[in-house]
């Protein structure tokens, strides 16, 4: 019973390693720095808590530093990422050619006219 | 069984952080780097816990914790740079 647990665990923590290796994947793939910055930050976020969480239930004495570990990542991840993205739309880095809408450049448009 | 699986999820961590090397070596403009950098650094977050996990070691998950926010503050340092201007 208790090995099934380990395995749990373990497989946790692959699958959070896959999903880091896809968003890896998607940072060399992606055409535009905005599609890579979405997919690096999502994927790599849920990756790192999953394999933090699998790491937890098999050895459940360090699952409070592990839970610590995740907070902190869940905090911080998206606070970065938001910031490279407000930089990245002022210093003006052209969108891909496939961009349906850019609502951000439209109200700067509108508050122009104003 | 377990120690197989977790060293083939550290093997599939280190491809992608050798992945995300490439774009720090290439990429176009510097918001495409400080990216790549900042993908690198959760990475290791998690392959660091791997290591504590094979190691034994409970103390390696503080270096995990201080490594996280000195690349937090370094990628709002230099988003901050960008945009405005120190």
């Amino acid at each position: 019973m208790e090995n099934m647990i380990d395995i749990i665990g373990s497989l946790i923590t692959l699958l959070g390693a896959i999903f880091i290796f896809l968003g890896s994947l998607g940072i060399v793939r992606m055409p535009d720095s905005f599609n890579r910055m979405q997919t690096g930050t999502k994927a790599s976020t849920l990756g790192t808590i999953l394999t933090l969480l699998g790491l937890g239930i098999i050895v459940p004495s360090w699952f409070g530093k592990v839970f610590i570990l995740i907070m902190f990542v869940m905090i911080t991840n998206p606070v970065s990422s938001h910031t490279l993205a407000r930089a990245a739309h002022f210093v003006g880095i052209k969108l891909s050619d496939k961009t349906v809408s850019d609502i951000l450049a439209d109200d700067e448009k509108n508050k122009k006219e104003e | 069984m377990v120690n197989i699986i977790l060293y083939t999820a550290g093997a599939l961590i280190i491809i992608g952080m050798l992945l995300s090397l490439w774009r720090f070596l290439k990429g176009p403009h510097i918001v495409d780097r400080v990216l790549a950098f900042d993908v690198m650094t959760v990475s290791s977050i998690a392959l660091i816990a791997l290591i504590a996990f094979f190691n034994n070691r409970i103390i390696y998950m503080d270096v995990a914790l201080v490594y996280g926010l000195l690349s937090f503050t370094g990628v709002l340092v230099i988003a901050r740079y960008i945009e405005k201007g120190l």
